[in-house]
């Protein structure tokens, strides 16, 4: 008897939950209808596996028996969906083997991600039916990892696959003329997953690992799937060099540790040999874009053994190049924070002073007050500092953004 | 086939002069005529302003008429056309000649709930 506990086969339905809701979408061609199957053959598992032991091939287990109980559902139902059945049966003739080979399931995700990510949806909506849907969430973490009540967060999936399948949202990779365009919101979405990972907007901790995890899943599974395509590398590879930062980001009380103050040694070296050999390749190729570039940007950080060492001119250089991709704000910002180590911080205080448009930003007034402070402007960095905590839902970034400022009302 | 109804908003008031109005007019013909040649086309038509509406609606019993439009606004429908098409994005790359052919104003595409037979 091999008595496997429920807990161990929840983990392996979350798993391979995105694979197999790839594959039974394809076969019935309805979210909600694959979904369904997926969670029957759960109730399966739970009665057989105990005793049985976990199946050779688990995620071929779950896809084949979701696939069967999808069509006896479908067959009970037949007076309602008469249409959907008689679709079905043709792929209830075909082998049920053929549906799970690793090529096929591989392709079914990637279509499936790009439905996720229609223009037609909203982000909020994008990003939720891609947690759901590929990277297996349950409604209910996708509402924590957000801060947004469970009852929203479930009115926000099936408003989404309602408009999935009423306007007739196709799931297929899109074509080349359009691809470029829906591939960059795909990326996005990934990019979005992981930064609400690495830099949580509000909540008790600095990151929220699950996110990090799932993101650059998502990219690992993309640049699989996808390898000619240059700005996916880029994406994983700024993820991977962001992500190997993590342990050194915070101090052992969760307080936040700036870049310059970091302890080098904790940086995961693993991630960074991972996340350069990629820009090398990027470099390589020479087909910049946006992605590759910021990665390139976190490589450079990663090169220097202290702060003191990092090269800022070539960073400088690198957000030159990122502007005339992403003429932002933003990019405009991070910058003049390399401006200010080459031409100090008056030079980088003009710049962005320069009318960026980003009162809201908490990041903006965090950096004016710290370029106010090297000025020795006290009164008006800690103004600033000020208007960083109540732009910042984070408790982390806010109890940050108090310590700056009791430490100049002593200075 | 699934079914989607273009429609395009108008802000209110007289018409473009001759010169804006032409050459939209023009491409809407040659896109009307593309779409039909490809069996997408299904109805289409430009509307008369909102000021020639009348409202409906029913008041203990009777239905009372008042001058319309319903809702009040400075954008109203200016016209729409229905399409066939199997899924959103063939939809869609209609949406977007049609907005082409317009090039000032924004169009939506909505779907309808039952599908044509073919």
């Amino acid at each position: 008897m091999a008595d496997i506990p429920q807990i161990e086969i929840e983990s392996v339905f979350r798993a391979q939950y995105g694979r197999a809701v790839a594959v039974l979408v394809r076969v019935f061609g309805s979210v909600d209808v694959a979904e369904d199957a997926v969670q029957d053959a759960f109730t399966v598992a739970l009665q057989h596996w105990p005793a049985a032991g976990l199946p050779a091939s688990p995620a071929g287990w779950i896809i084949t028996t979701a696939r069967n109980r999808g069509i006896d559902r479908l067959r009970r139902e037949a007076s309602r969906h008469e249409r959907h059945v008689q679709a079905t049966m043709l792929f209830g003739e075909r082998d049920a083997d053929d549906v799970w080979e690793d090529n096929v399931v591989g392709d079914d995700r990637l279509r499936l991600i790009f439905t996720c990510c229609h223009p037609s949806l909203a982000t909020g909506a994008q990003v939720a039916l891609t947690l759901r849907l590929i990277g297996g969430f349950t409604t209910a973490e996708i509402a924590r990892a957000f801060v947004l009540p469970v009852v929203t967060m479930a009115q926000r999936l099936v408003r989404a696959k309602g408009k999935i399948r009423d306007a007739g949202i196709p799931y297929r990779v899109p074509n080349a003329a359009e691809l470029p365009h829906r591939l960059r919101a795909v990326l996005a979405v990934v990019y979005l997953i992981f930064n609400e990972g690495y830099a949580a907007s509000s909540g008790e901790t600095l990151c929220r690992a699950p996110l990090c995890a799932e993101g650059i899943g998502l990219g690992r599974m993309l640049a699989e799937l996808m390898p000619q395509e240059p700005e996916i590398a880029g994406l994983l590879a700024l993820m991977l060099l962001s992500e190997s930062r993590r342990k050194a980001r915070t101090d052992a009380a969760g307080a936040i540790v700036l870049l310059k103050n970091q302890d080098r040694r904790l940086w995961d070296a693993s991630l960074v040999a991972e996340g350069q050999a990629i820009v090398r390749r990027c470099l390589w190729r020479n087909q910049p874009g946006p992605y590759q570039i910021q990665a390139a940007i976190n490589a450079v950080h990663c090169d220097a053994f202290t702060a003191g060492a990092t090269d800022w001119r070539q960073i400088v250089q690198l957000y030159d190049q990122l502007l005339m991709f992403d003429p932002s704000p933003i990019v405009a910002l991070n910058r003049a924070v390399a401006v200010a180590e080459i031409d100090g911080p008056l030079v980088a205080l003009r710049l962005i002073d320069s009318g960026l448009g980003l009162d809201s930003y908490h990041v903006f007034h965090a950096v004016r007050a710290d370029l106010l402070k090297r000025l020795c402007r006290e009164e008006e960095a800690v103004s600033a500092y000020e208007a960083a905590m109540n732009r910042t839902e984070n408790l982390v970034q806010r109890a940050f953004l108090q310590r700056q400022i009791r430490a100049l009302a002593r200075a | 086939m699934k079914q989607y109804l273009i429609s395009m908003y108008q802000p209110d008031g007289p018409p473009p002069p001759p010169a804006v109005l032409e050459p939209v007019m023009r491409n809407l013909a040659a896109l009307n005529a593309e779409m039909q040649a490809a069996g997408a086309w299904v109805f289409g038509n430009g509307l008369h302003p909102p000021t020639t509406a009348t409202v409906l609606r029913v008041r203990d019993g009777e239905v009372v008429m008042t001058d319309g439009p319903y809702v009040e606004g400075k954008e109203h429908l200016g016209g729409f056309t229905i399409i066939k098409a199997p899924d959103l994005d063939a939809a869609l790359e209609w949406g977007r000649k049609y907005a082409l052919a317009i090039g000032l104003l924004p169009i939506e595409i909505r779907p309808f709930q039952r599908e044509s037979e073919d």
